[in-house]
């Protein structure tokens, strides 16, 4: 019974973010957003769901969440942390910055997320603070002037204020 | 209440200025992005929490001058403080709010004469600046319309729908020369009237602010520095093709953006200033922002118009142009936003006065970010026609690293990496198409000799062959192969075979692409491959890196006679691949280094070095 109360709780979340913006197609995209605001990721029942309450195919709905590239069909971490990678910062060495944080958290071989779901480690092409060039957000935070062992630094700080927890 | 006449909206500026005009002293900071990330709304509190009488304290969009910031500004004194912190506050309050001296220490200080400058009139990175679109950025608070209408705000649409008729409204952007200030450069006016002379009752007018060109934040601060200017701009147009509902499309990855423009059209709106009876006129006009969510090719318009409809943000042939059949298949107009910001100020001064600015056939003002080793990062407008010089030296103030310049990579990764020996080329359309690059949005990245210029081409087609959407063969194959023989120029293992490989498939790309995404994104191979070729040829035949950038050709080794043995290296290697005992030299295992240069770094005998 609970499992059931459970995932009728859960669509009627979505239900209030459909209504709230309406049925029509154009409101797809901001749907999708404040449901990945809402679970972190896209759930693909919900995203099924979304498809049969907005009369669309699921193809439409999965052609545009996988379209943008902010949409996340895979949960992500506690922590997303976000390199930036634009012309500024690379050229101020952010990647050197990435590779650290990465191999700080021991992503190897194409994997984003820690398997805990602690940390999303990706890259995103420019955030418009050039002036703070190599920039790292952890979440909404903005860290500028990124060096290796500073990124690292911080990362230590969330790992210690985890274990703690 | 509501704004129906323009005595109303007069009274409403002079009601305004009366109320500042009791304040002794107004203390602007800035609250733009970079800003805010440097620690500015600490700032703010800090003034807050000291407040003084008849002082008043506002936040400001961008001032530009992102390198020195937090920025803080005091009126009527004109001066300006860099690199502010909350901790100063207090000496800013006793000294300058109070006895009105200025702090000499928080002036900005020129970095080689140490001569220290008080205002924003003074310093060289202002001085040879011309502000049109940026006129109010750094200036007013972004989320009060009595600012903006202070300062002349909606002036120009009361003009525009009082004393004017629509054509009369073309006809003068047509005059100005007014071009779109997104890249293309196609004369303002002239979109307007094709989407004018259109048939059909419902138009739409849409402004793109999905600037997603790495390194470019022009649009950005507008939006968040003066987001009424942008909206009386959109009204404007919408009064001059016959359109009742507009859409601002932001980028997602602009939140303050988003947010500061929601508030603007929701003053406007209680103001009367959009929606029904617009100056008690028949005119009706509002507007709606939209969030993207995150795809290069939405700048693109028709991939734009597809995505505001809530589809895959893919382009479509043209024509038909969006002028004739666009959103929902009715006549749209796309206007950049830095155009759209211009507008005002035309409709206000006249074509004359903006025909006066710039060169013949790019008139006008541009605005540019220039960032990357350039001593002033920041946001800048000039006349159309500076050169590329006076842009990165006098106003940018040079290479910040003191390596010689090597290129200027201008327009994004639609535009091309221009040499040191191009640098007297005139900043504007046609002279930039012509040496192969373009103006683009408006980035503008300075490298100096530490950067590979096969090591960017590399980067910005990465960039460009993530964003291709796929629709088109030759933008979704050739910038995978073009991708493919770059990376294998950098890691040491292409041919000269290969090189000739890029240079074809980069033209096919170029001639054959659906949209400007695929016809654009093989300039930064062909202008490094027309202006640095020597560094292409020497990673394939030397195997050398020639600004020792790209990694495969370096490794990180510990010279065993400077070592002291004191770890520092150790402990700062992210990737655990140096051990060694204490007190003996150190050894870095090549297989587990990632070269991130944090040993180097660290050491402090200087014993680690690339090789």
């Amino acid at each position: 019974m609970t499992a059931v109360r459970a995932a009728q709780r859960k669509f009627e979340r979505v239900n209030e973010i459909i209504e709230k913006h309406g049925r029509d197609q154009s409101s797809l995209v901001p749907i999708l957003q404040e449901v990945q605001a809402e679970y972190r990721y896209l759930p693909e029942e919900i995203l099924t769901y979304i498809a049969t309450a907005m009369s669309l195919s699921v193809a439409t709905v999965f052609g545009v969440a996988t379209f943008y590239a902010q949409f996340s069909l895979e949960p992500k971490g506690k922590y997303v942390v976000r390199v930036c990678d634009g012309t500024a910062c690379h050229v101020r060495q952010s990647m050197p910055v990435y590779e650290a944080v990465r191999s700080k958290l021991g992503l190897v071989d194409g994997k984003f997320t820690t398997p805990d779901l602690m940390f999303t480690v990706e890259t995103v092409s420019c955030l418009g603070a050039c002036g703070l060039a190599p920039v790292m957000t952890i979440n909404d935070e903005v860290h500028g002037k990124m060096t290796p062992e500073a990124a690292c630094i911080i990362i230590d700080t969330l790992l210690e204020r985890e274990g703690e927890k | 209440m509501a704004i129906t006449s323009r005595e109303e909206l007069n009274a409403y500026a002079e009601k305004f200025r009366e109320e500042l005009a009791t304040k002794k002293k107004r203390v602007l900071v800035c609250a733009g992005t970079g800003c805010l990330a440097n620690g500015s709304d600490k700032v703010i509190e800090e003034f807050k929490r000291n407040s003084v009488d008849a002082v008043a304290i506002a936040k400001s969009g961008c001032h530009g001058f992102c390198e020195a910031g937090p920025l803080v500004r005091i009126e009527p004194d004109h001066i300006l403080y860099v690199h502010v912190k909350p901790e100063d506050v207090e000496e800013i309050v006793e000294k300058t709010l109070k006895k009105g001296e200025p702090v000499e220490r928080l002036l900005y200080h020129h970095p080689v004469t140490g001569e220290a400058y008080l205002g924003e009139g003074d310093i060289p990175f202002y001085k040879s600046q011309t502000r049109v679109a940026l006129a109010n950025c750094g200036a007013i608070d972004p989320d009060d319309i009595r600012e903006y209408i202070a300062c002349d705000g909606y002036k120009a649409l009361a003009r525009a729908v009082l004393d004017l008729e629509s054509g009369e409204i073309i006809e003068e952007i047509l005059e100005s020369g007014l071009r779109g200030r997104g890249g293309g450069g196609f004369p303002t006016g002239r979109k307007w009237m094709f989407a004018h002379a259109a048939e059909g009752d419902t138009k739409y007018i849409v402004c793109n602010g999905d600037e997603g060109d790495p390194g470019a934040f022009m649009d950005r601060s507008v939006m968040e520095g003066d987001p009424h200017r942008v909206i009386e701009g959109l009204a404007i147009a919408a009064r001059a093709i016959g359109a009742s509902h507009g859409y601002v499309y932001v980028r997602a990855e602009y939140p303050l953006a988003v947010s500061r423009l929601k508030n603007a059209v929701d003053q406007a709106r209680q103001l009367g200033l959009l929606g029904e009876k617009i100056f008690g006129t028949d005119f009706a006009f509002d507007v709606t922002i939209k969030e993207g969510a995150g795809a290069f090719v939405c700048g693109e318009e028709t991939a734009l118009l597809a995505s505001i409809e809530g589809k895959r943000g893919m382009p479509r042939p043209r024509p038909p142009f969006p002028a004739n059949k666009g959103l929902y298949g009715k006549p749209t107009v796309i206007n950049n936003v830095e155009t759209l910001a211009t507008v005002p100020a035309i409709v206000l001064h006249g074509p004359a006065w903006f025909h006066s600015i710039g060169g013949e056939s790019s008139p006008g003002t541009k605005t540019f970010a220039i960032t990357g080793q350039v001593a002033n990062t920041g946001l800048i407008e000039v006349p159309m026609g500076a050169t590329l010089r006076e842009v990165v030296f006098d106003i940018g103030g040079g290479v910040r690293t003191g390596r010689p310049f090597k290129a200027a990579q201008i327009g994004g990764p639609s535009g091309g990496c221009l040499p040191a020996e191009l640098l007297d080329t005139p900043l504007e359309y046609d002279a930039l198409k012509k040496v192969g690059a373009m103006v683009g949005s408006g980035g503008l990245v300075v490298m100096d000799e530490g950067t590979c210029m096969v090591e960017v081409a590399r980067f910005f087609t990465k960039f460009t062959q993530h964003e291709s959407c796929g629709k088109c063969v030759p933008c979704r194959e050739g910038t995978k192969r073009m991708l493919e023989i770059l990376e294998k120029i950098v890691a040491g293992e292409a041919t000269m075979e290969d090189l000739d490989n890029l240079e074809e498939i980069a033209w096919v790309v170029k001639e054959s692409s659906l949209c400007g995404l695929g016809k654009t994104a093989p300039n930064p191979v062909l202008t490094t491959l027309k202006y640095f070729r020597d560094e292409y040829v020497a990673h394939i035949v030397d195997k050398k890196c020639p600004a020792g950038v790209c990694t495969a050709f370096r490794n990180y080794s510990v010279d065993p006679e400077l070592c002291k043995g004191c770890g520092k290296c150790r402990r700062s290697c992210p990737a655990e691949a140096i051990s060694g005992e204490v007190r003996k030299p150190h050894v870095i295992d090549v297989d587990k280094c990632i070269k991130c240069g944090a040993c180097a770094a660290a050491c402090p005998f200087g014993a680690i070095s690339l090789q």
